[in-house]
C-alpha cells in the first residue's frame, strides 16, 4: 500500500534509529501526544529499540479515553431510553462509567449501534423517522469536521430526530496544561499529524516559544514517528525549539481551511473536562447557538448528570510521565485491564495497559505454575 | 487520536452530495465524502479518516522524506559543528522542562 | 504571560473513575471468544456442570466409550450476514465442528443439526443453508445422522441459528491438547489468516474489494489425517475462530504453561486483509479464520509434517510462524518487522473498529 509500505522499511527504520542513537548525548523526555502514535510504537516496539536517553512519555491523546466520566454517564443515560437509537465509534462502547457501559445498556436491551462514520448515525436518523438518533461525537480536531458536517447536514435537511452528544477535544490547550503543571518532566512533543492536516500549524509556534519546547509534527508510520523523534532531540541537544514539521506529505501549514471553516460554523470553543485530569480551560468545542437544538445534552436534559471520580488511582500521573504504573497502589491489584480502574488501563495502548503486559512478560511464573494474574487467565 | 489512512480516489461520484467518492484502500474500497477536498482528482491520493478525506497526500514530500531517511549517516558531518556546540551548552540550564528529573522514571 | 493553570490541572489531584466491576448481564464479548467467554466458560457453566472432562476446555473432548476413544463436540452458529462471500452459515455450521473434532485429532463420523428459526424467514433460505451444510458433509465424508426444528415468534430470533455436534474416532496413540505443548515445538499455520473475518466485516461495513476476498471455510480433518500419518506425536492442534490467531495461541499457553515467541514477518497475512484490517484498526491475529489450523509440532517431525501439509489442498500455503518457548509462560510475545516485541494478549471480547 503506498504511503504505508515505504514507511515501513526496516532498513531505513534502522538508519534513523542509528542517527537518534549517535544524536542524544543526555536522557530526554519527550511526549507523543497522540494516542494512534502511541499505538503505532507499541504496535512496532519501537519504544525497545530506541536508546535509553530518549524516554516517550504517552500522552492523553486517545479520545476515548480523556472523554470524561460524566459525558459517559450521559451517553448511558441516553442510550438506555426506548426512543432512541445511539451511534458510536466502536472503541467507545468498552469505556466504563460510573457502574456499567455502554456493551452493558446494549445487553440491558438498549439500541447501542456501532458506526464508522457519523454520517452512517445520520442515514440512520433519515431510514428512522420516528426513532432519535444520538451520535456521540467525540474526538480531536480530525474527527471534528466530521461530526460537524454531519449535524450541519441534518440542520439543512430538517432533521428534527438527530443530535449528537458532543465532546470534542482540542490538543494546543493540553498542551499548555501540560507545561504548566508542576513537576512537568516533558521536554518535547511530537504533534498529532492528523490533527495539524486539519488545523495547519499556526497554533504551535507560540507554545513552542513560551515554554522553550521543540514541537515536532508526526506522522503515524514507524519511520514518521522516528523521524518525529529524530528532529526533536536533534532540536533539543542544538538548544533550539521550534515547530516542524515531520509529515509534510498530509499536513500543510494552513492545514485544510475548508475544513476548519466548518468547524468554526457548528463548534464554538468550551472548557472541557479530561477524564483522569480535569478541566482544561477552553480545550474543547460545544456546538454553537445556531446549532444548539441538535445537543442531545439539552434535548434529553442530560446535562444535570455530574459525576464525581474518586480518588482511588493516578492515571493523571501516569499520563503526565510523573509516575511509573506500577508506582500506582491499585495497578495489578484493583486495576487489571479486566477491571480497569482508569483510561490508561482501558486502552490496549494505555500506559498502564501495557506496563500490565510487559510486567508479566519480564516477571514469569515458575514452570508449571500458573501465571500470577488469574484475574487476565481465566483458561490457565 | 485519530486512525487516518492513505487511500486512492478511484472514482468520484457525478453530481452526489456531499461530493462523494470511492477510495481504494491497497485492494480494499470504501465510500467517502470528499467536500474538505472539493477539486481532488481520480488518481490522487487522500488520507481517510470516518469517512471524511481531510487532506491530499503530496508525492514530493513524501519522495523528499524518502530520500532523507535513504542520505542519514551521510549527514553526520555536516552536523559536526553543531553537535559539538550542543556539548559545549550541555552545561547551560536545558531548553524545558525540569530536566533534573528527566532520567528518573526510567 | 498568561496565568499559570496549576490550580487547574494540579497533577497530585487528577483523579481515575470508579472501578467498573463484572457484568451482571450478558454482553457481546461472552460469546466472542476472548477474556469474557473463558470466564462464563470457568464461573459458570464449569462449575454447574461439575466434571473433569469439561474443566480441559479443549474444542472437543476425548472419551472412553466401548473401549473406542470418541471425540465429542457441539457449537453454534449465528452468523450475520447468513450468506457471505465465500460461504453460508450452512458450511460453517458442518465445518466448524468437524474441525473441532479434527483438532483432537479425530476422524469425523456423523454429526447432529438442530435448527432454531424465526417465524416469517423465508424457507427458500431455510433450503439453501440446509442445502450448503449437505454438500460440506458429503465433501467432508460425515453423515448428519440427527436433526431438530423449533420455531420462535417473529422478533424473537435472528433468522436462522444452527447447532451442530459431531462425534468422531481417535486414532490409537494420538493425545492432542493444548496441554501438551512444549519448549521447543515449532508453531505452523497451515495457511493465510483472517480471510473469513475480513469477508464478514466487509460485508457489515459495506467495504468493496478489488480483489476477491472470500471466507476460507474449509474441512480439516483430511488434512490433519495427512499429518497423523508422519506423526501421531503432533502436541497441539487449535483452529484460531473467534478471538484470531491471538486467542488459540494464548489459550495454548496458558493451557501448558509455555510462552510463544511468533515473527510478525512470518505470519501470512493476505494484503486485502491487512489493508481492510488497517482501515478498520483491527489486528489480522484477532480476526476469526473458519479453514485454517494451528500446530505444535516436535521439531523433529517438523519438516515432514510441513512438507505434508504442503501437499494438501488446504494447507498448501502452510508455514512455520514461531516457536513454543520456556520464557514467558502464559504469553505470546511477537517480534516485530522492525525487530521490536510487542505482548499479544487475549483478546476480551470481540475487536471493534477503532478511530483512535
Amino acid at each position: 500500500m503506498k504511503y504505508i509500505d515505504e514507511f515501513n522499511d526496516p532498513e531505513l527504520a534502522r538508519r534513523l534509529l542509528d542517527e537518534i542513537r549517535a544524536t542524544a548525548t543526555r536522557p530526554w523526555a519527550l511526549m507523543e501526544v497522540c494516542g494512534g502514535q502511541t499505538h503505532s510504537i507499541i504496535r512496532h516496539g519501537i519504544d525497545q529499540l530506541l536508546p535509553e536517553q530518549v524516554e516517550l512519555i504517552h500522552g492523553p491523546g486517545c479520545p476515548v479515553c480523556v472523554t470524561p466520566l460524566d459525558v459517559i454517564d450521559q451517553a448511558l443515560e441516553i442510550a438506555a431510553r426506548r426512543e432512541v437509537i445511539f451511534c458510536s465509534f466502536g472503541d467507545m462502547l468498552r469505556v466504563p462509567g460510573s457502574d456499567r457501559d455502554l456493551f452493558r445498556v446494549k445487553g440491558e436491551g438498549g439500541d447501542v449501534r456501532v458506526v464508522y462514520s457519523p454520517l452512517d448515525a445520520l442515514e440512520l436518523a433519515r431510514r428512522n423517522p420516528d426513532r432519535q438518533v444520538v451520535f456521540f461525537a467525540i474526538g480531536f480536531e480530525t474527527t471534528a469536521p466530521a461530526n460537524a458536517m454531519a449535524v450541519h447536514r441534518a440542520r439543512r435537511e430538517g432533521l428534527g430526530n438527530f443530535s449528537l452528544l458532543v465532546s470534542h477535544v482540542r490538543v494546543p490547550p493540553a498542551i499548555e496544561a501540560i507545561m504548566t503543571a508542576p513537576s512537568c518532566r516533558v521536554q518535547g512533543f511530537l504533534a498529532a499529524g492528523h490533527v495539524c492536516s486539519v488545523m495547519g500549524t499556526a497554533e504551535y509556534p507560540g507554545l513552542a516559544d513560551r515554554f522553550g519546547v521543540p514541537i515536532v509534527v508526526t506522522g503515524f508510520e514507524p519511520l514518521d514517528i522516528l523521524e518525529g523523534i529524530r528532529r526533536t532531540v536533534r532540536q533539543l541537544e542544538l538548544g533550539e525549539h521550534r515547530v516542524e514539521n515531520a509529515y509534510p506529505r498530509a499536513v500543510r501549514d494552513d492545514g485544510n481551511p475548508a475544513a476548519v471553516r466548518m468547524i468554526e460554523e457548528v463548534f464554538e470553543v468550551t472548557d472541557r473536562n479530561w477524564r483522569g485530569i480535569g478541566c482544561i480551560p477552553s480545550s474543547g468545542w460545544r456546538l454553537s447557538e445556531a446549532f444548539r437544538a441538535y445537543d442531545a445534552e439539552h434535548r434529553f436534559d442530560v446535562a444535570g448528570i455530574r459525576t464525581e471520580e474518586p480518588a482511588e488511582c493516578r492515571s493523571g500521573e501516569v499520563l503526565q510521565g510523573l509516575i511509573k504504573p506500577t508506582e500506582c497502589a491499585a495497578f495489578g491489584t484493583t486495576c487489571t485491564p479486566r477491571t480497569p480502574l482508569g483510561a490508561t488501563m482501558v486502552s490496549s495502548e494505555g500506559a498502564c495497559a501495557a506496563y500490565y503486559l510487559y510486567r508479566r512478560m519480564n516477571a514469569p511464573a515458575p514452570q508449571g505454575v500458573r501465571p500470577a494474574a488469574e484475574e487476565m487467565n481465566p483458561v490457565a | 487520536m485519530c486512525l487516518a489512512v492513505p487511500g486512492k480516489v478511484v472514482a468520484i461520484e457525478d453530481g452526489a452530495d456531499p461530493l462523494t467518492g470511492l477510495i481504494d484502500f491497497g485492494g480494499v474500497r470504501k465510500q467517502a465524502c470528499l467536500e474538505y477536498v472539493p477539486d481532488v482528482r481520480v488518481g490522487e491520493y487522500v488520507i481517510v479518516h470516518v469517512g471524511f478525506a481531510l487532506q491530499r497526500l503530496d508525492e514530493e514530500s513524501a519522495l523528499a522524506s524518502l530520500k532523507l531517511f535513504e542520505e542519514l549517516g551521510l549527514l553526520e558531518e555536516e552536523f559536526g559543528d553543531a553537535w559539538q556546540q550542543a556539548a559545549r551548552e550541555a552545561g547551560e540550564p536545558a531548553p524545558a522542562g525540569h530536566p533534573d528529573g528527566g532520567s528518573e522514571a526510567r | 504571560m498568561p496565568e499559570p493553570l496549576t490550580d487547574v490541572v494540579d497533577p497530585a489531584a487528577w483523579t481515575c473513575p470508579a472501578p467498573l466491576r463484572d457484568q451482571p448481564v450478558v454482553v457481546m464479548g461472552h460469546g466472542g471468544g476472548g477474556a469474557l467467554s473463558a470466564e462464563l466458560m470457568e464461573q459458570v457453566f464449569a462449575p454447574a456442570y461439575g466434571n473433569s472432562t469439561l474443566a480441559a476446555l479443549t474444542d472437543s473432548s476425548v472419551l472412553e466409550l466401548g473401549g473406542a476413544r470418541l471425540a465429542f463436540s457441539t457449537d453454534s452458529y449465528v452468523v450475520r450476514p447468513l450468506f457471505f462471500p465465500g460461504g453460508c452459515l450452512g458450511d460453517l455450521a458442518v465445518n466448524g465442528t468437524i474441525n473441532d473434532l479434527a483438532m483432537s485429532g479425530a476422524r469425523p463420523a456423523y454429526l447432529s443439526a438442530a435448527f432454531v428459526l424465526e417465524e416469517g424467514v423465508e424457507l427458500a433460505v431455510v433450503e439453501r443453508i440446509a442445502r450448503a451444510m449437505g454438500a460440506a458433509s458429503e465433501a467432508a465424508g460425515v453423515t448428519i445422522a440427527t436433526g431438530d426444528t423449533k420455531v420462535v415468534e417473529s422478533g424473537h430470533g435472528d433468522g436462522v441459528y444452527v447447532t451442530t455436534a459431531g462425534v468422531g474416532l481417535v486414532p490409537d496413540g494420538v493425545d492432542i491438547r493444548p496441554q501438551r505443548a512444549r519448549p521447543g515445538d515449532v508453531v505452523v499455520v497451515s495457511g493465510p489468516i483472517g480471510l473469513h473475518g475480513v469477508a464478514i466485516m466487509s460485508v457489515r461495513e459495506g467495504l468493496e474489494f478489488g480483489v476477491e476476498v472470500a471466507s476460507d471455510s474449509a474441512p480439516l480433518a483430511d488434512l490433519v489425517a495427512a499429518m497423523l500419518a508422519v506423526t501421531p506425536d503432533i502436541h497441539v492442534l487449535r483452529d484460531p475462530t473467534r478471538g484470531g490467531l491471538a486467542a488459540s495461541l494464548n489459550e495454548i499457553a496458558r493451557a501448558s504453561g509455555t510462552g510463544v515467541r511468533l515473527s510478525e514477518r512470518a505470519v501470512p497475512v493476505p494484503d486485502a486483509v491487512a489493508n481492510a484490517c488497517g482501515f478498520l484498526g483491527l489486528d489480522p491475529l484477532y480476526v476469526a479464520n473458519e479453514g485454517r489450523l494451528v500446530a505444535f509440532v516436535p521439531p523433529a517431525a517438523a519438516e515432514e509434517v510441513l512438507a505434508a501439509m504442503r501437499a494438501h489442498p488446504n494447507g498448501a500455503e502452510a508455514v512455520v510462524i514461531g516457536e513454543c518457548v520456556a520464557e514467558h509462560p502464559g504469553m505470546v510475545v511477537v517480534a516485530t518487522g522492525l525487530g521490536g516485541t510487542r505482548v499479544v494478549d487475549l483478546p476480551l471480547g470481540e475487536q471493534l473498529p477503532r478511530i483512535c
